[in-house]
């Protein structure tokens, strides 16, 4: 056969030889077929790890009481002991370190969450005392009169 | 015409050339079986009690400060679904940002800034569905990734390496629960993978420390003693879609038909 037939076979020969002399370079030693079979099981093993390296945010209350525990042993009297201190302050992160002050989220919204009344029978959202958004003091702070950590009515403030 | 001893001599030829491929599978097989046997003891699988959430959505937020996911694209890991069905048969749901900001109002949202104010006397049912990838133990979404992006860890978590994601978007076409977007910032494929770099150091996902009601809930499924393994196998819960064959490890407490 002529020459010119052959001379693009010889390119595609060459660049698959290349790639497979590459491969073994480029793909790392811990991709391959692992626990769960070829199926969901194919990938580069040291990307766990990578997950796991994720920073934690969201501390958790137990962080929080272990240098404000007198907040914390006030708000558990309340019905808001269910609330996560975080919900409302924002993410620990590093405090004090890094961040050194959180910014609260005082909104009329962010009580509204909970306590715009909505009547779903089949949802716990029902049992919340809840108010009206449009009716009860429309664009005002709910903590102008309400404290977040003694939320029952006779802590009005 | 054929002898005797041709066709034997060639029946053992066919015989031995058919054994041949089969001999070359069995001899790769012990690799495989070795690497099932190597069973993990752990599979995180998670319980969400419908009856519990009541849409405060502080479960989104949580999860998408905790995730690094930008807050204000429309995209999250894990979103609060509300339903309500009247008494003339309507069904209504919607969830205006994934629920970030939670449920404030009755107005349910249409879309295109449309909306539909139901009023409580018209209400048959109403609830709030918290949803999250399911983490299924026969994931679709890595059957189909071309470049091995996408893989489920040995305790069940699917997750996907963003180094090796080439942005296909082939796994997000195949969730049937829509939980795969792409991360707006690294442009790969993000979906929820049980907050891993918390349950791995012993804390809860970020959705579950945040919830005040205790409607979700994760917990070790192989691990006999574990309440939610316990909540799991005793109690009377439904899965999302299990048509599909999916083997979904995310259980519902009141599911209803309503809900997909």
């Amino acid at each position: 056969m002529k020459n010119h037939i052959f001379r693009p076979l010889w390119v595609v020969i060459g660049l698959v030889v290349l790639i497979l002399i590459i491969r073994p370079f480029y793909v790392p030693k811990d991709f391959g077929i692992h626990e769960r079979g070829y199926m969901y099981g194919w990938y580069r093993k040291s990307n766990i790890e990578d997950w796991k390296k994720v920073s934690v945010k969201y501390q958790g209350k137990e962080y929080c009481g272990s240098c404000h525990p007198d907040k914390v042993e006030s708000i558990d009297r309340t019905p808001h002991a269910v609330i996560q201190c975080e919900n409302c302050h924002g993410p620990a992160l590093e405090h004090p370190s890094d961040p050194p002050k959180l910014a609260i989220d005082r909104t009329r919204e962010q009580c509204l969450r909970c306590h715009a009344k909505l009547v779903y029978p089949s949802s716990g959202r029902a049992n919340i005392r809840g108010i009206d958004p449009d009716k009860h003091n429309p664009g005002v702070e709910c903590v102008m009169c309400h404290n977040p950590h003694n939320p029952i009515l006779e802590g009005l403030k | 015409m054929i002898s005797r001893r041709d066709f034997l001599k060639s029946a053992a030829k066919v015989v031995a050339g058919a054994s041949i491929p089969l001999a070359a599978i069995e001899i790769l097989a012990p690799a495989r079986v070795h690497a099932l046997k190597t069973d993990s003891s752990i599979r995180w699988a998670f319980l969400v009690d419908t009856y519990k959430c009541v849409g405060c959505g502080f479960c989104v937020k949580a999860c998408k400060n905790e995730n690094e996911i930008p807050y204000d694209a429309n995209v999250t890991r894990t979103w609060v679904e509300r339903y309500v069905l009247t008494k003339d048969g309507k069904l209504y749901a919607d969830s205006p940002k994934g629920a970030r900001d939670g449920f404030t109002g009755t107005k349910i949202d249409l879309g295109m800034g449309h909306y539909q104010d139901i009023k409580k006397e018209d209400i048959k049912k109403a609830f709030f569905v918290p949803k999250l990838c399911n983490q299924c133990d026969n994931p679709p979404c890595v059957q189909v990734c071309p470049v091995g992006a996408t893989y489920q860890a040995p305790d069940g978590v699917v997750m996907v390496d963003r180094k090796w994601c080439i942005g296909c978007g082939y796994c997000i076409m195949a969730c049937p629960y829509g939980v795969r977007f792409f991360h707006p910032k690294y442009h790969t494929a993000e979906k929820c993978n049980f907050c891993y770099h918390r349950i791995t150091k012993g804390l809860k996902t970020a959705c579950v420390q945040a919830c005040p009601f205790g409607a979700r809930q994760i917990g070790n499924i192989k691990d006999p003693n574990d309440p939610v393994a316990k909540a799991i196998t005793t109690e009377r819960v439904g899965i999302l879609k299990s048509e599909y064959g999916t083997k979904p490890q995310v259980f519902y407490i009141g599911l209803d038909e309503e809900v997909r």
